[in-house]
């Protein structure tokens, strides 16, 4: 027997939770004011938890079909952020000038852990769980 | 059913490690706020800053303000009010912290005014328009004039003394020290060489009222 399409959906949930609860412990915890790039993402990953947790009681295979559009939102920006950080796109052709700016690496661990490496890793991660389950249920 | 305790459980379990991380993290700052503060007296507690009450008062209250910050403008009346309930026993320094764009030309206009001992008067016509001067979080140093025109200052001398470098060079120590004590947010208090555990108003009156005690048992 192969993976319940509900452990799927949990596993995405889960992320979507831990992410969400990480960035919010950041923010208002630990004081880091998030650049502009970071809310279009958190924007994308809120929702998540509400959308995700509503599809699993009871377990609604077709959640995906609103979780995707956020999640695949959130991927683009993710990585757009991701190249912004690591130089693959110049700092030059950054949106966000004022505030805190969005090239800038406020926080590292481990040498190369960042906040918008963990945001890509997250949804990333959301994104295949949520494909799996799309192509579990058209087979 | 068993899906459901699983989904529950994680839950309550994300939200737990939450609420502890959050608590563990707040104490072990406020532990190394404390420490830093300690370490640096002598840097908190300067001599050139201008001092509100009694000298030899047991309490000394140093407030690192914005002229351009609501919350300072708020807090002034409240701490003025504390010292005037416990008389003599108090003393409150005021030094720069001028986090607002613009807020270091306004910080050179109050410290040129002590030249003429119209501090006190400068900053309370300030605070009080506020309003005016301020312009989306950004102090405009060229309407502070207006304001300032009620009072018996020589606003010509005034700006003659704001370019002078004993003038710079206060607020580029306060400044400095601000940045060694790691006050990044404004009005930020310190009585007697302890940070406030937490913002609020009540947080300092405890730890003025501590003070206090402190002081009145030992004598």
């Amino acid at each position: 027997m192969k993976i319940s399409g509900w452990i799927l959906i949990f596993a995405a949930w889960l992320i979507a939770a831990l992410s969400t609860l990480g960035a919010l412990f950041m923010g208002e915890v630990m004081g880091l004011t998030p650049c502009v790039l970071c809310w279009y993402q958190r924007i994308a990953m809120f929702p998540l938890v509400v959308v995700l947790a509503v599809g699993l009681f009871p377990l609604d295979a077709k959640v995906v079909r609103y979780a995707l559009p956020l999640s695949s939102t959130g991927l683009l920006l993710a990585t757009y952020h991701l190249f912004l950080t690591i130089g693959v796109i110049p700092e030059a052709m950054a949106p966000c000038a004022q505030g805190v700016p969005c090239g800038k690496i406020q926080a590292q661990w481990f040498g190369f852990v960042t906040i918008p490496l963990l945001s890509f890793v997250a949804f990333l991660s959301i994104n295949l769980l949520l494909a799996l389950s799309a192509l579990r249920k058209s087979q | 059913m068993k899906q459901k305790n699983i989904f529950i459980a994680a839950a309550v379990l994300l939200l737990g490690v939450f609420g502890l991380g959050a608590v563990l993290y707040k104490n072990h700052q406020a532990q190394q706020a404390a420490q830093l503060v300690a370490q640096n007296r002598a840097v908190l507690e300067r001599a050139h800053a201008h001092t509100f009450g009694n000298p030899n008062a047991a309490v000394h209250i140093v407030e690192f303000f914005d002229p351009a910050c609501e919350t300072c403008r708020d807090f002034y009346p409240l701490v003025k009010k504390m010292m005037a309930a416990n008389p003599g026993k108090i003393k409150l320094s005021m030094r720069y912290a001028p986090l607002h764009k613009g807020s270091d030309e306004v910080v050179k206009a109050i410290e040129a005014s002590r030249k003429q001992g119209m501090f006190q008067p400068t900053l309370e016509a300030l605070f009080a328009s506020q309003g005016h001067w301020v312009l989306n979080h950004a102090s405009q140093v060229q309407l502070i004039w207006d304001p300032l025109s009620g009072l018996p200052l020589d606003l010509r001398r005034l700006q003659t003394d704001m370019n002078s470098p004993e003038v710079s060079q206060v607020i580029a120590q306060d400044m400095a020290d601000a940045k060694t004590l790691h006050v990044t947010m404004t009005p930020e208090y310190f009585v007697n060489g302890k940070p406030l555990p937490s913002f609020g108003y009540e947080e300092l009156k405890k730890l003025v009222d501590d003070a206090l005690i402190e002081n009145s048992v030992g004598k």
